[in-house]
């Protein structure tokens, strides 16, 4: 793979390079939010006034809710499956450890409409019950409230959690959770006091990310009529056409992001690694508890992804009509576009990551914290202040170009496929930063010593000893940016060169009709084309290392 | 090692602008760049319609409105859009206001698209007309009872009826003409009584609105004629009939889907007379029928099925006027509450 290798190259560099090059890569991300503040540069105007005296107080009420919500939703069912698969043993165990993650593939926006489809006031289950119950036509139970939205978002935000949370468990082996029992603690005790604790950085982690998507979500709040912060910022742009407070808002809603990563970050330091030489035993549940571990893993993914996959095939299925050579297009334009954003930001964290501990000081550290500020920005409100950027970049390439050589040049960096991936970059190096920033953690600093004494240095040091530590994080990175990349739909939108429609984009146009049936055909596809490394995702990384630790 | 970097320099050249999409001043056929906010595959068929008959190629960008006007305005990059498509007036008229649209003298548009539909300084015209009209369960409710959107507002409605979000510039543009009719303050007493009326929380859009009306969960609803049309016809027992309110006073408001040549076109020429074909007579015919919707030329039938809905009064005010109001229209919907 090209990626980590070169990443390793560039993490070869003298330290001061790598410094350069990260405050490089951070002013990348910097500039579409300096674009998105210098929104204040106009001062705050009537917009602010009128929306603080309507909607603004029930937006943040329900922002607040939403941020809560999945916060605890995706914690509870992120650590609790993780748990279940890591340090039990139960029938189907192997499969869940999986297939548990497979919910990822499903975008909220497409989930968000399945729901909705299947359980609303007319959907076939509500229907179903009023006729076997014989209630009167009118009776029916609202679903698109709250509860739905968080429904929704936990279900499909969860693996995030579960993700991380599943590889700390098994790094952590039992040996903590082992001891805590040894000394008289019942195992819910052992966990709470013991291996909770252990796993919290990477809980942290996972959490942030779920609510920091939750935070950026435009169609899923869109398809429930639940309004929040994005709602304010998209009304006072294309309700009162006023760019200034919408990039107002928008920068509040970063302050929402920094308060999360300062948080997220504070639980980091201090927790330290411990990690155990000894690879995690489980215990073997049996009779009614096995079966309810079973039962709960298997209800999460049959609500998870099953059910609502089946929808989408039934649907899909009506409109098969629809299929033809073009979706061999839209495919290989999603797969191409989330390649080369997952090697963009895979390379990117890998130099942030690598600066922070090469180079430590505060420049470092400040421009690893700004890199990863962009995951809280919905995608469009990030598209359009690189866009915004990019153009102002091209005007002055232009300029430039004209007085150094006298002849008039036409950059094209707006709407070009390096306008998007920058804002692909943008958007989810806080993604890839957090597997990557985790990898280097757990590099002990005596395998540099060790190898540094052996005579190994420079690129050989990287290739045959940070390499092969750093890959199961690198490919985590580069498969989660992937997934979501491929899932994203406003920056392609906005952003994508001419031709280059994506599955996702095919969802928005047949979506945004009220066609939902007819995307589902599209919304296969996409899910089909994230399972892949989804898979890959799993199965490989836990098990791989849990071997090795049982062979040091 | 050097081929990796060989390797990294060709990916990057992949992923850096290409040329900008060929277009040659009169070398060979012309290719015209479209940015639409109309769906791609209520377009494509038309386009290449298009491309049968004069050999004119075409790009389409999709997209949502509101960004895609973003877009034009910072520029694509190297390459030029001749032509902005997109649906509601509002998006329209705010197009012309920021001067991304060119005016166009031209006598085939003129004389084909009505004065209330097209730009007053020619810059967009209308290509495709919908009524957004109210929708009714007959089983509980019927003619004898509806009349006008303002009667809506009547408390006799509580609890009866369901609306769109106020998010969707189709509504925002039906209160904007109310505004012009009634001002600010009758127009918002009329919409916070639509709120106390609602059987249910605004939808997220019109199918699930129309569903709810079928459904019973509210008897009359207000809609697009087109969405109505397409659910009709994929469930055609649906307890769901159309009803043309304000016949007596202003007409049902009306909309449309347009389009207007870019201030910074590269093919201007070719691009107008692109519009001028659209509207002809078959692609009229075309346009409005792959969407269910009225040829925006009044001497042309809609299609049957179309037809088959009754003949009803627009009303007559220039559309511009639902992009001149429609802040004022957003903010009139947030203090009444409507969400």
């Amino acid at each position: 793979m090209a990626g980590p290798r070169s990443g390793m190259a560039a993490a070869a560099l003298p330290g001061r390079a790598l410094r350069a090059g990260s405050l490089l890569l951070a002013g990348s991300v910097l500039l579409p939010l300096l674009v998105i503040f210098s929104g204040w540069a106009a001062p705050a105007g009537e917009v602010w006034s009128h929306l603080a005296g309507t909607v603004l107080g029930r937006l943040l009420a329900n922002t607040l809710l939403l941020m809560l919500g999945v916060a605890a939703g995706t914690a509870l069912l992120g650590v609790g499956l993780a748990w279940l698969v890591s340090a039990y043993d139960f029938p189907g165990r192997r499969v869940f450890n999986w297939a548990l993650m497979l919910p990822f593939a499903l975008p909220t926006y497409v989930m968000a409409f399945v729901f909705l489809g299947l359980l609303d006031f007319q959907g076939p289950a509500q229907e179903l019950a009023r006729r076997w119950l014989d209630l009167p036509p009118s009776f029916g139970v609202e679903v698109r409230g709250p509860a739905g939205v968080l429904a929704v978002m936990t279900l499909v935000l969860y693996p995030y959690v579960y993700l991380l949370a599943r590889v700390a468990f098994l790094g952590q082996g039992q040996t903590a959770f082992e001891a805590a029992r040894t000394l008289g603690m019942s195992a819910a005790g052992a966990f709470f006091r013991a291996a909770l604790p252990l796993a919290r950085p990477a809980v942290a982690a996972g959490v942030s990310l779920a609510v920091m998507e939750a935070l950026a979500d435009f169609g899923a709040v869109a398809v429930f009529n639940f309004d929040t912060f994005t709602t304010a910022i998209y009304k006072a742009w294309f309700g009162m056409f006023d760019l200034h407070a919408a990039s107002q808002l928008a920068s509040l809603l970063l302050l929402f992001a920094l308060a999360l990563l300062t948080l997220e970050r504070y639980s980091r330091a201090r927790a330290r690694y411990a990690e155990s030489g000894r690879p995690a035993r489980r215990r073997r549940l049996r009779g009614i508890h096995a079966a309810a571990a079973a039962g709960g893993c298997a209800l999460v993914l049959l609500l998870a992804f099953l059910l609502p996959l089946a929808q989408l095939l039934v649907w899909a299925w009506d409109s098969r009509a629809d299929l033809d050579a073009r979706y061999l297009d839209l495919l290989g334009n999603t797969l191409g576009l989330g390649a080369a954003a997952a090697l963009a930001t895979v390379l990117g964290a890998v130099l942030l990551a690598a600066a922070v501990r090469h180079r430590p000081g505060r420049l470092s550290r400040a421009a690893a914290r700004v890199g990863t500020l962009g995951y809280a920005i919905p995608g469009s409100v990030l598209a359009v202040a690189v866009m915004l950027s990019l153009g102002w970049l091209d005007r002055q390439l232009a300029a430039g170009w004209l007085w150094w050589s006298g002849e008039a040049l036409r950059w094209g960096l707006v709407g070009s496929a390096f306008s998007l991936v920058l804002a692909y970059f943008a958007r989810f190096l806080a993604l890839a930063y957090g597997p990557v920033d985790a990898a280097f953690e757990q590099l002990r600093p005596g395998a540099r010593e060790a190898a540094q004494a052996l005579g190994l240095s420079g690129a050989a040091l990287f290739r045959r000893i940070y390499l092969p530590l750093l890959r199961p994080g690198l490919l985590t990175a580069a498969l989660l940016v992937l997934v979501d990349v491929m899932k994203e739909m406003p920056a392609t939108l906005l952003l994508r060169p001419l031709g280059w429609d994506t599955l996702a984009v095919r969802v928005y146009g047949l979506t945004a009709e009220g066609l939902w049936e007819r995307a589902a055909l599209p919304a296969v596809a996409l899910v089909a084309a994230g399972l892949l490394p989804v898979a890959l995702l799993n199965a490989r990384r836990p098990e791989r290392r849990g071997r090795r630790h049982g062979a040091a | 090692m050097h081929r990796q970097i060989l390797a990294v320099f060709i990916g990057l050249s992949a992923i850096f602008p290409a040329a900008a999409p060929a277009g040659g001043h009169g070398d060979g056929p012309v290719t015209l760049t479209i940015y639409s906010a109309r769906k791609a595959h209520l377009i494509e068929p038309i386009l290449e319609a298009y491309t049968r008959a004069t050999g004119v190629q075409f790009h389409l960008l999709t997209g949502k409105p509101g960004p895609l006007l973003e877009r034009l305005a910072a520029g694509n990059g190297g390459s030029a859009v001749d032509l902005l498509l997109t649906v509601d007036a509002g998006n329209l008229w705010h197009a012309a206001e920021r001067g991304l649209l060119a005016p166009l003298e031209s006598e085939v548009l003129t004389r084909a698209v009505p004065a209330a539909l097209r730009d007053p300084g020619n810059r967009w015209f209308g290509l495709s007309k919908r009524a957004r009209t109210i929708a009714y369960n007959p089983a509980r409710t019927g003619p004898g009872e509806l009349s006008t959107y303002e009667d809506l507002a009547d408390p006799k409605w509580r609890g009866r009826l369901c609306l769109r979000t106020a998010k969707k510039v189709y509504n925002q543009s039906l209160v904007a003409a109310l505004i012009a009719h009634h001002g600010e303050a009758a127009t918002e007493r009329i919409v916070a009584g639509w709120v106390a009326n609602l059987a249910a929380d605004p939808f997220s859009n019109d199918t699930k609105t129309l569903q709810a009306v079928a459904a019973g969960r509210c008897d009359a609803a207000i809609a697009n004629t087109y969405y109505y049309g397409r659910l009709m016809r994929k469930e055609p027992g649906l307890d769901l009939a159309l009803f043309w309110p304000n016949q007596d006073a202003q007409g049902v408001h009306v909309n449309v889907s347009g389009a207007g040549v870019t201030a910074r076109a590269r093919h201007p020429d070719a691009a107008r007379r692109f519009l001028e074909w659209l509207a002809q007579p078959a692609a009229q015919d075309l346009f409005a029928s792959l969407n269910l919707e009225y040829p925006v030329r009044e001497d042309l039938p809609p299609a049957p099925a179309v037809a088959a809905w009754g003949e009803f009064r627009g009303d007559a005010v220039n559309l511009s006027e639902a992009g001149r109001l429609q802040a004022a229209a957003v903010r009139l919907m947030d203090r009444a509450g409507y969400r």
